[in-house]
């Protein structure tokens, strides 16, 4: 899923300083499962705001829905109705859905309320890490199922780097060296001897590198 | 192994004298003498000098730049190159500017982390490793080419060279490791400074075992200690680093005005005893900002003087 965390509530005030009639929605999807962006947090942060506006003195209309999804038209459809009694909309989806939301209803301020992180897994509740940035270009077939792009600092492709210690990453104890997981495991499948093999320069143009993505899937558009 | 290249390094190491080489940190600033005069310093008792690039992410006066102040003052340079800070245009770029100025050896790097240096906010680029710039240096050399494909008009003569650390984790994959940078193209090691010499002479009979010794030259890293205070932070603080407890007692039992005499015996003690070790190729000096020192190590080691091979 898509990791986000909540913006301080700080940055969200001074973003709404000028707006009477706001809008916070809440998206059901990954950013409710990072406990960023779900229904509870629009309930949270709306509070936060309106007591902000009593306590300045300012008459102010704070709303709260929480849609399905925010990525999808079909769902940003149900706010048409309502969309023109707000002067500001803040979204607590990932930064897909501020986006599509703002693509949706173009004549509306649609601030982030999150910031979007990564792509990523709960370990348990409240800690969630990253695993995937999406690189076009998949190569855990070759490290144990474990990715170098975004697991090692520095993503190697022929790791680890001599700054691997105790199992854990040059640049804080508490990260996990991802080349002694990819050895690791590669150990426990007796594929060790596969290490040796030199991993290919990376073709990034599938990347961020080459520019805005997309995915084509004609056989399945209407 | 015949010779490849120009450089002098190559050739000192292929008529099977014991190379040394040391390196020089470019300074904080555009003030060339920094490099010259350490650079003189030392240039009577080593083969060829490193020069750092942005080391420990702190920013610095360029690598390219220093090494041509090197040539420019007849010396024999080694260019270390680190994947953090350019992609691969800029450092097939910078290869060809090394090589203008007939720069013949190049130290092949991924660099430490940005977050230890003066711009942990910067953005690291490691487009290609450094498994994969040892094996883009091999292929301007040898192929006369570009990555792209294109032909290269007076293609770089380069010796090529890369890092190992016999002491970083895990530890059943650095002799593999080691097989793999030759296998992508390292034709000479420096290593990761050696403290513990019992786990280094292990790592060297795997070395042997496989017959890289054979297939690229070691020069083993050393860094003389200048105290005790030194010892502890290289053996806390610094990632991959192996120092046994031995040192710092050693250390720590001489008076702190004699720590630094201390540090250069247990320095020279090492290189005597490294000298025995089959298939260690010559040495690799980092006095850290203490240049000075090279000269009486590179002496009391009896690696003085240098053999002549012009």
């Amino acid at each position: 899923m898509i990791v986000a965390d909540k913006k301080p509530v700080e940055e969200i005030i001074e973003y709404l300083k000028d707006y009477k009639n706001i809008l916070i929605l809440g998206c059901n999807e990954c950013v409710t499962v990072c406990e960023a962006g779900g229904q509870k947090e629009v309930q949270v942060l709306a509070s936060a705001l309106r007591m902000n506006a009593l306590k300045e003195g300012k008459d102010v209309t704070i709303d709260e829905i929480t849609l399905e999804r925010q990525c999808d038209h079909e769902y940003l459809e149900e706010i048409r109705d309502v969309i023109d009694k707000y002067d500001a909309v803040v979204s607590l989806a990932c930064g897909v859905g501020i986006q599509f939301t703002a693509e949706q209803y173009p004549s509306i301020m649609v601030y982030p309320g999150v910031n979007t992180c990564f792509m990523g897994a709960t370990e348990k509740r409240g800690l969630w890490t990253e695993r995937c940035q999406g690189c076009g270009q998949c190569i855990l077939a070759t490290t144990g199922s474990v990715c170098p792009v975004s697991r090692c600092a520095k993503r190697l492709f022929n790791g680890p780097c001599g700054g691997s210690t105790g199992g854990k990453c040059e640049i804080n104890a508490e990260v996990d060296c991802a080349w002694q997981l990819i050895v690791d495991r590669m150990k426990a499948l007796d594929k060790l001897d596969e290490y040796e093999k030199l991993c290919p320069i990376k073709d990034w143009s599938t990347d961020r590198a080459g520019g805005p993505r997309k995915v084509v899937r004609e056989d399945v558009q209407q | 192994m015949s010779l490849k290249t120009p450089s002098k390094l190559e050739k000192i190491l292929s008529e099977g004298h014991l190379a040394v080489t040391s390196e020089c940190g470019p300074p904080r600033g555009s003030d060339h003498e920094a490099i010259t005069k350490k650079a003189e310093m030392i240039k009577n008792h080593v083969d060829a000098i490193n020069i750092t690039d942005n080391q420990t992410s702190v920013t610095r006066l360029c690598s390219l730049a220093a090494c041509i102040r090197l040539k420019l003052m007849g010396l024999e340079p080694v260019l270390q190159m680190v994947t953090r800070d350019r992609n691969r245009i800029a450092l097939q770029s910078d290869i060809l500017g090394a090589a203008s100025f007939d720069i013949h050896n190049i130290l092949c790097l991924s660099g430490d982390h940005q977050s230890f240096g003066d711009c942990p906010q910067g953005q690291n680029v490691h487009d290609l490793d450094s498994m994969q710039l040892l094996q883009t240096v091999r292929y301007m050399r040898d192929e006369g080419k570009f990555l792209g494909g294109d032909e290269i008009k007076r293609p770089p003569k380069m010796f090529v060279g890369a890092a190992a650390n016999p002491f970083a984790d895990p530890f059943e994959i650095r002799v593999p490791r080691l097989a793999k940078k030759v296998a992508a193209g390292a034709e000479f090691i420096q290593t990761q400074c050696i403290y513990n010499l019992d786990k280094f002479e292990d790592w060297m009979k795997m070395v042997r075992d496989r017959g890289l010794h054979e297939k690229v030259y070691i020069l083993a890293g050393l860094t003389p200690m200048k105290n005790v205070g030194m010892a502890r932070y290289m053996k806390k603080r610094v990632p991959g680093m192996d120092v046994p407890d031995e040192i710092v007692e050693r250390l720590a039992g001489t008076p702190k005005e004699k720590q630094a005499e201390e540090g250069i015996n247990i320095c020279i003690e090492s290189i005597e005893r490294l000298k025995e070790v089959e298939g260690v190729a010559g040495f690799h000096i980092m006095a850290i900002e203490w240049e000075e020192k090279v000269p009486e190590i590179v002496e009391r080691a009896g690696l003085y003087p240098r053999p002549n091979v012009d």
